[in-house]
């Protein structure tokens, strides 16, 4: 019986709304922009951060890595002595130091990295040339497609041997396998035993439209020994007569740890260790992990932002409702007034009016869900973003536009309650 | 007592604070009994307390001082929730400017005290309908307010006050807003269902209105100045050999029948 007439009150309710279309139309259009911007902007912002995390997870969450850095340039230095050859970077004996102290180390990968032209015949392609260990593949998360990666003979003999990425072997050989013809890096051949791919790194910056892209993965990997041997350790760059002499033993060290838990307690532990051998910031330290950690913070916070003015629309769509019902209230006094003298309590007022408060926040919200979901799905396509619509999103913004109604028609409705009924009765 | 007493009043005052000086006394200790069957009408002029005595007897008041017992309840100190209560259940309204409910059909509007007893829509509708059939408005059951006559919304109206079966009617003006052919309609209406047993209290400041009833109550500051015992209409005699209950009537002229509204189900 009160579950049939619970029934009836809302039929009253929805009846009392379509009677006014344009006016409850309006108010509920309030919930339908909160709620979907709740979930539209909670959707954007997931999708950015999960790019974000993306990225950073390729690095590896259980990797350190190391990088030469070139100090600033001091004035004094080079203007009074003309000192042409500048040391600095991460040196051999960091790697083995390192290797040596910090517990937890699965691996610790020394790179060196040149520029330089790489020829076969009459075809050449500016490479990235990396002098690495035959451990590289388990590192940096590479695929071989042909031949075999570097081994510790290699290394051992300094052979002049070398393994090329595909988009290497594509510009240089277009027509052949290049597998065991020699290519020529400086004045030197070295020949070639595998194509590989790193699975992680894009083999084109990705710009819209331009299938001309720079190429990422231009690699040539030789061994680091051969590489010591062949290039020295002094670079020379620039054109004559403004040459720079940079002397750098490793460009690069990844630090692979056993676990998250390594990666947390030897990060301040190499800093330490580092910093006693090198005066000056000529290396920087890039931790996944923690930038995983930054990122999630970032997207935290995203979100607490997002979700603050989403809310607040929210909230002005419940004070719009609050308004109407307010106006509603005033218009039907007179029907309160006899609906009293004919056996209504206050709380059956009340309840018919938190009911239409209820119905058009409600509907709002379920409209604003619909909503919510098609917005992500428009942006995602017009404008090549990544969303990702959480359930937790969508049962946030339904709740609160539920909380709303409910807070939002209380006054009105206990306003409605309170009227003297003979007041109300007489009210023109 | 009599049984057949249904509304009994003693030393009942009503008091309004305007300000801090300034109290008004609407009623200044009435004392009233009304039997069932009978038809009552109140008059006055304004200021007369005539529309608080209506309030109170309405249920939609308490009393300063007194009591009022409806049936045997005394209502001059319920609760809201309880007062409602009694105001669903005893006592059926009829308004000068008739009060339906705009949004509402016209079989909707009769079901509307039904509703608020806890009977649902379904429950109450084949009564409702046979009180439509009573006013003579079966063909106009899903009709609005607004696309009925004057006439037409009071005789709504009426079906409406019939509804709860109540222990009284309470007409303030019921003619009001009328002109004079269908107000005689509309009293022509009350008498017969005075005649069909039912108590009928009317508040006017109409002589002719008044004519019908069989006692009128002339108020002055806020007290029952005099009251006039009128000749009763064909059947006033037989209402006394009513046992009290006014559902059980004796009808035996065919107008009565037909205006004799449909008992509620035993059990309500």
């Amino acid at each position: 019986m009160l579950t049939y007439n619970f029934i009836s009150t809302v039929q009253l309710g929805i009846k009392n709304l379509l009677l006014h279309k344009l006016r409850s139309g309006l108010t509920i259009l309030g919930i339908i922009f909160g709620v979907c911007s709740v979930i539209s902007m909670l959707a954007i912002g997931e999708g950015a951060s999960y790019e974000a995390q993306e990225a950073i997870k390729k690095l590896g969450s259980n990797n350190i890595i190391l990088r030469s850095l070139k100090p600033p340039a001091n004035q004094s230095d080079t203007g009074g002595s003309r000192s042409f050859e500048l040391e600095y970077g991460l040196t051999y004996e960091d790697g083995s130091r390192i290797q040596a102290t910090i517990p937890g180390i699965n691996f610790v990968l020394p790179m060196r990295m040149i520029r330089d032209k790489v020829r076969f015949g009459e075809n050449f392609a500016a490479c990235q040339i990396i002098g690495t260990k035959p451990f590289y593949p388990e590192i940096v998360a590479m695929e071989m497609l042909a031949g075999r990666f570097l081994t510790e003979t290699d290394e051992k003999n300094r052979n002049n041997i070398c393994v090329v990425t595909l988009s290497v072997a594509r510009k240089l050989f277009p027509y052949q396998n290049p597998l065991d013809h020699s290519i020529k890096i400086g004045s030197t051949y070295y020949r070639v035993v595998g194509i590989g791919r790193e699975t992680n790194t894009p083999e084109q910056r990705t710009q819209s439209g331009n299938s001309d892209g720079e190429t990422l993965d231009q690699f040539v990997y030789i061994p680091l020994a051969t590489a010591r041997a062949r290039f020295g350790e002094t670079i020379i760059r620039g054109q004559f007569p403004s040459l720079e002499f940079e002397k750098v033993q490793l460009h690069e060290i990844r630090v692979n740890m056993a676990d998250t838990a390594a990666v947390e307690a030897a990060d301040p532990q190499i800093k330490t260790l580092l910093e006693r051998f090198h005066k000056e910031a000529d290396f920087e330290m890039i931790v996944p992990l923690q930038l995983l950690r930054q990122a999630e913070e970032t997207k935290r916070i995203f979100n607490i932002v997002l979700g603050s003015i989403a809310a607040i629309s929210l909230l002005v769509g419940g004070i719009g409702i609050m308004n109407i019902m307010l106006a509603t209230v005033t218009e039907r006094t007179r029907e309160i007034g006899v609906r009293r003298a004919l056996g209504a309590k206050k709380r059956d007022i009340t309840l018919q009016f938190l009911v239409e408060t209820i119905v058009l926040s409600i509907g709002g919200g379920l409209i604003g869900v619909v909503v919510g979901i098609l917005v992500p799905v428009m942006v995602s396509l017009l404008a090549d973003m990544k969303t990702i619509v959480t359930l937790w999103s969508v049962l946030l913004a339904f709740g609160i536009s539920g909380a709303i109604g409910i807070l939002f028609g209380i006054y009105p409705a206990s306003t409605a309650a309170e009227l003297d009924p003979i007041e109300a009765l007489r009210h023109e | 007592m009599n049984h057949d007493v249904i509304i009994r009043i003693e030393g009942l005052k009503k008091e309004y604070v305007l300000g801090s000086e300034n109290i008004v006394r609407a009623l200044a200790g009435v004392d009233l009994t009304i039997t069932s069957g009978s038809y009552v009408a109140i008059m006055g002029p304004s200021g007369s307390g005539k529309s608080t005595m209506l309030n109170l007897l309405g249920c939609l008041d308490r009393p300063t001082a007194g009591r009022y017992f409806l049936g045997e309840e005394d209502v001059s100190t319920m609760s809201d929730d309880d007062l409602s209560r009694a105001r669903g259940k005893r006592i059926g309204f009829i308004f000068q400017s008739y009060n339906l409910i705009p949004q509402l059909t016209v079989i909707e509007n009769i079901q509307v005290p039904l509703f608020y007893q806890g009977e649902s829509l379904a429950e109450s509708y084949d009564r409702c309908v046979e009180l439509a059939k009573l006013v003579g408005l079966a063909d106009r059951l899903e009709h609005r307010p607004m696309q009925l006559s004057g006439g037409q919304q009071q005789r709504v109206a009426i079906a409406r006050s019939l509804a709860n079966n109540p222990l009284m009617i309470l007409a303030d003006e019921p003619t009001g807003n009328l002109d004079s052919k269908t107000g005689a309609e509309v009293l022509e209406m009350i008498d017969r269902l005075n005649e069909g047993g039912k108590t009928i209290v009317l508040v006017t400041h109409d002589e002719k209105v008044a004519k019908r009833a069989h006692r009128v109550l002339h108020m002055k500051d806020g007290l029952i100045d005099r009251e006039v015992l009128q000749r009763t209409v064909p059947g006033g005699a037989k209402r006394q050999s009513n046992s009290g209950h006014f559902d059980s009537t004796v009808a035996d002229s065919d107008t009565l029948q037909t205006l004799t509204p449909p008992t509620r189900a035993p059990g309500h």
